[in-house]
């Protein structure tokens, strides 16, 4: 647009006219996810505040998504892309509930996510993908996802507006990286909830697209628990 | 190189610089006329506008502000544009953003309604179902980059319950008790929000009364200061009992001072 | 009838030497076994009634409708197949539809009419198709007052103070012919057609049949819907009554 001379802009008489705009099909919506796995459980937790530049939309949008008794989906980036994918992935998931009679399992989803964003390689889902649940065997696993479908296995991940800023903390504290003279052990469910919390405390005093509170749900084979916890409103 | 016709340094001032080309079209802002902007990216922007909505829950409903100003620019150009519409008994859409695209859908949406009266089932069109074929019709328009430049608020009633919801251009919705659009979202969003948040603590939900009353003050200070908007507002109420359309009300600004004001 | 067969009757695109197209009678007598409905056009609206046969009591009551809305200002009573004249109705609805959104107002019946028509002449003019086996009737309530169009499946239609199709449609016309249209309201055509609808049903070969109500006119604002319970309720009663009455008299006369 820059080489071409705006013949709008030339005359006056279009200046108390209405004015050129710019559209850019994608809004950063903020948010951030944090997901934990253990042994036997997993816990996905995101905050509930949905942004855009300096105005807050709303301080209660739960971010989570419940694709089955044992899988949870965490987003936070573009929310109309959030919406549309969630959505589209619910039926993919019914769908393969109606053909096969039975659940898709964790992994299974989480391959699926995978060809679904790289579907739209190239007019991608901004959305930051972090995919919970327990596994065939009941184990927790955590998958996480850049917005074009690259996935990696793990077992905790921070993702989102201030996954930078959460992602150092669950190293440190969950995977125990460049520690001396520990042992090197599954977190139990606990310690895990109480780093989380710390975590989000932490990032929303210095993100301002993570605050509100956040809504937690811990997955284990006797079902999905859910835990809210405040965060600072400002 | 003023809509199509060579003009440089070597060649004389247009005839008439100052409007159309002679013997040619106007060449309406954002049209596809203009032979400069038929490049890969060919999206409109508004033209005449509606500047922000305003809506609450309140105890068994829902209410909606909005001005009846169309903007053309910076002119105040249709001082007589309804913004907020009944859909059907239970639901209310509220617009801003670009009137034309609101008319488009507004033809749809109706059809969708007589649509399911001729069906004769008992059911009609319910706002979270509105809300939501807006979102997919908006997203599916943004994706195509050809965006519907609008911003709605459905309001309304759903199984007894008030309902409140928005969705952009973008297709960006969400659900909540007190949502405005525009120059609403920094200005009133924050008095509305501090009014429920008294409410909430009385543990009384805001009635219909004190509801309006908030939206009341909320025009008057949006009046005040957004450049694009109308003393004259229109506030419809959807509570169980049904819609109430509460006329066209005007903001009670006092100007005695103004010849006091020097210096600009 | 001495032509019947004779090769000229397998497709629609072909006439027979005496100028006749036998699919399109057939069609019309599809229409001749199926329930009566009639139409009434009064001073200030259309109304409808419908006998809609139930050949099995395992129905649920009010499935199969044969009365529909086209638009908020249109209603259809239909006779005949039911699965064809269900593709009458999308077609008319489509066309108001299109109307509104082109025109922004009520689609003018007599343009309904028209566009509906012709729909259904198309399907008379060729060998791969076969004409509707149904008659339809429209009614609306305009600005200078109450219309109503009936087609049948070649594709002719009129505009009718008062019409009938269906299996008793002779005697429903003599009933008809009887009453001064022209002056009587929707409220009181309502009970004349109920009246008739039950008067014309042959109780001996038909034993079961629901009754469909519906008007378009001041009472309803323009609007075409199914009478309200207590008008139907009234409307059945008296016609109830009426049999009553005259199987009386009968036995009186014997």
């Amino acid at each position: 647009m820059s080489s071409v001379v705006d013949p709008f802009n030339k005359f006056s008489y279009m200046e108390s006219g209405s004015q050129r705009q710019h559209f850019s099909p994608y809004a950063d919506n903020g948010g951030s996810v944090v997901a934990i796995a253990g042994e036997d459980y997993a816990i996905i937790a995101a905050d509930t505040r949905l942004s855009s530049g300096f105005s807050i939309y709303t301080r209660e949008q739960s971010k989570l998504f419940q694709l089955s008794e044992k899988t949870i989906l965490g987003c936070s980036g573009c929310w109309c892309d959030t919406l549309t994918l969630t959505r589209v992935l619910d039926a993919r998931m019914q769908m393969y509930y109606h053909e096969h009679q039975k659940l898709m399992e964790t992994p299974a989803v989480a391959q699926m996510l995978s060809t679904m964003l790289y579907y739209k390689r190239f007019f991608p889902y901004y959305v930051s993908n972090i995919l919970a649940g327990l596994d065939g065997e009941g184990k927790g696993c955590v998958y996480s996802y850049d917005p074009i479908g690259h996935c990696e296995k793990s077992y905790f991940r921070a993702g989102g507006s201030a996954g930078a800023l959460l992602q150092p903390l669950l190293d440190n504290q969950i995977g125990f990286h460049n520690m001396e003279k520990v042992t090197v052990a599954p977190v139990p469910v606990e310690k895990a909830l109480a780093i989380l919390k710390d975590g989000f405390i932490s990032a929303a005093e210095r993100d301002i697209y993570t605050g509100d509170s956040i809504l937690i749900k811990i997955i284990t084979k006797d079902g999905i628990k859910d835990e809210s916890f405040q965060l600072r409103k400002d | 190189m003023a809509c199509g016709t060579p003009h440089d340094m070597f060649s004389a001032n247009p005839l008439w610089h100052n409007g159309p080309i002679p013997g040619g079209f106007y060449n309406f802002p954002g049209s596809k006329t203009a032979p400069l902007y038929s490049g890969a990216q060919r999206f409109h922007t508004p033209v005449t506008t509606g500047t922000s909505v305003l809506a609450i829950k309140c105890d068994g409903g829902v209410v909606i502000a909005a001005d009846i100003l169309g903007s053309y620019g910076s002119l105040a150009r249709f001082r007589d544009l309804h913004r907020v519409h009944k859909i059907n008994e239970n639901t209310v859409l509220g617009v801003s953003g670009d009137y034309a695209d609101f008319q488009h859908l507004q033809q749809i949406i109706e059809q969708k309604v007589i649509s399911e009266q001729c069906l004769d089932d008992g059911f009609a069109l319910k706002p979270r179902s509105l809300l939501c074929w807006l979102t997919r019709h908006l997203y599916y328009r943004r994706s195509r980059y050809d965006p519907l430049w609008t911003n709605f608020i459905v309001g309304g009633i759903q199984d007894g319950q008030p309902f409140l919801g928005t969705v952009d251009k973008l297709g960006t919705a969400y659900e909540d008790d007190h949502i405005a659009t525009g120059y609403g979202a920094y200005i009133a969003l924050p008095v509305m929000r501090d009014e429920l948040a008294k409410a909430k603590q009385s543990g009384q939900p805001i009635s219909k009364e004190d509801a309006c009353k908030v939206l009341e003050r909320c025009m008057t200070v949006l009046f005040f200061r957004d450049a694009r908007s109308f003393p004259k507002y229109e506030m419809i109420t959807l509570t169980e009992e049904g819609y109430e359309h509460h006329g066209t009300k005007t903001v009670k600004a006092n100007w005695e001072i103004a010849h006091m004001v020097k210096g600009y | 009838m001495s032509s019947i067969g004779t090769g000229y009757d397998l497709s629609a695109s072909q006439f027979s030497p005496d100028g006749r197209v036998f699919q399109v009678e057939y069609a019309h007598k599809a229409v001749e076994n199926s329930g009566t409905v009639i139409g009434l056009r009064g001073k200030d609206g259309v109304v409808f009634a419908v006998e809609k046969l139930v050949t099995s009591k395992l129905y649920e009551p009010g499935a199969n409708k044969r009365v529909f809305n086209i638009d908020t200002h249109v209603g259809m009573a239909v006779s005949g197949l039911i699965s064809d004249a269900r593709q009458i109705v999308e077609t008319a609805r489509s066309e108001a539809a299109n109307y509104r959104a082109q025109y922004g107002t009520n689609i003018p019946l007599k343009y309904l009419n028209d566009r509906v028509s012709m729909y259904m002449h198309a399907y008379t003019l060729y060998s791969a198709v076969r004409p509707f086996g149904c008659s339809v009737i429209m009614g609306s309530y305009e600005a200078d007052g109450p219309v109503m169009y009936m087609i049948d499946p070649s594709g002719v239609s009129y505009g009718y103070y008062g019409c009938a199709i269906g299996k008793a449609k002779q005697a429903a016309k003599t009933e008809i012919e009887k009453l001064k249209l022209a002056d009587l309201s929707c409220k009181e055509l309502v009970k004349e057609a109920a009246r008739i609808i039950y008067m014309v049903h042959d109780e001996l070969k038909d034993k079961q049949f629901e009754l469909e109500l519906s008007w378009v006119g001041q009472l309803s604002e323009g609007r075409h819907e199914r009478v309200p319970p207590t008008v139907f309720a009234e409307a059945e009663k008296a016609a109830r009554a009426a049999m009553e009455d005259e199987s009386d008299s009968d036995t009186d006369e014997m």
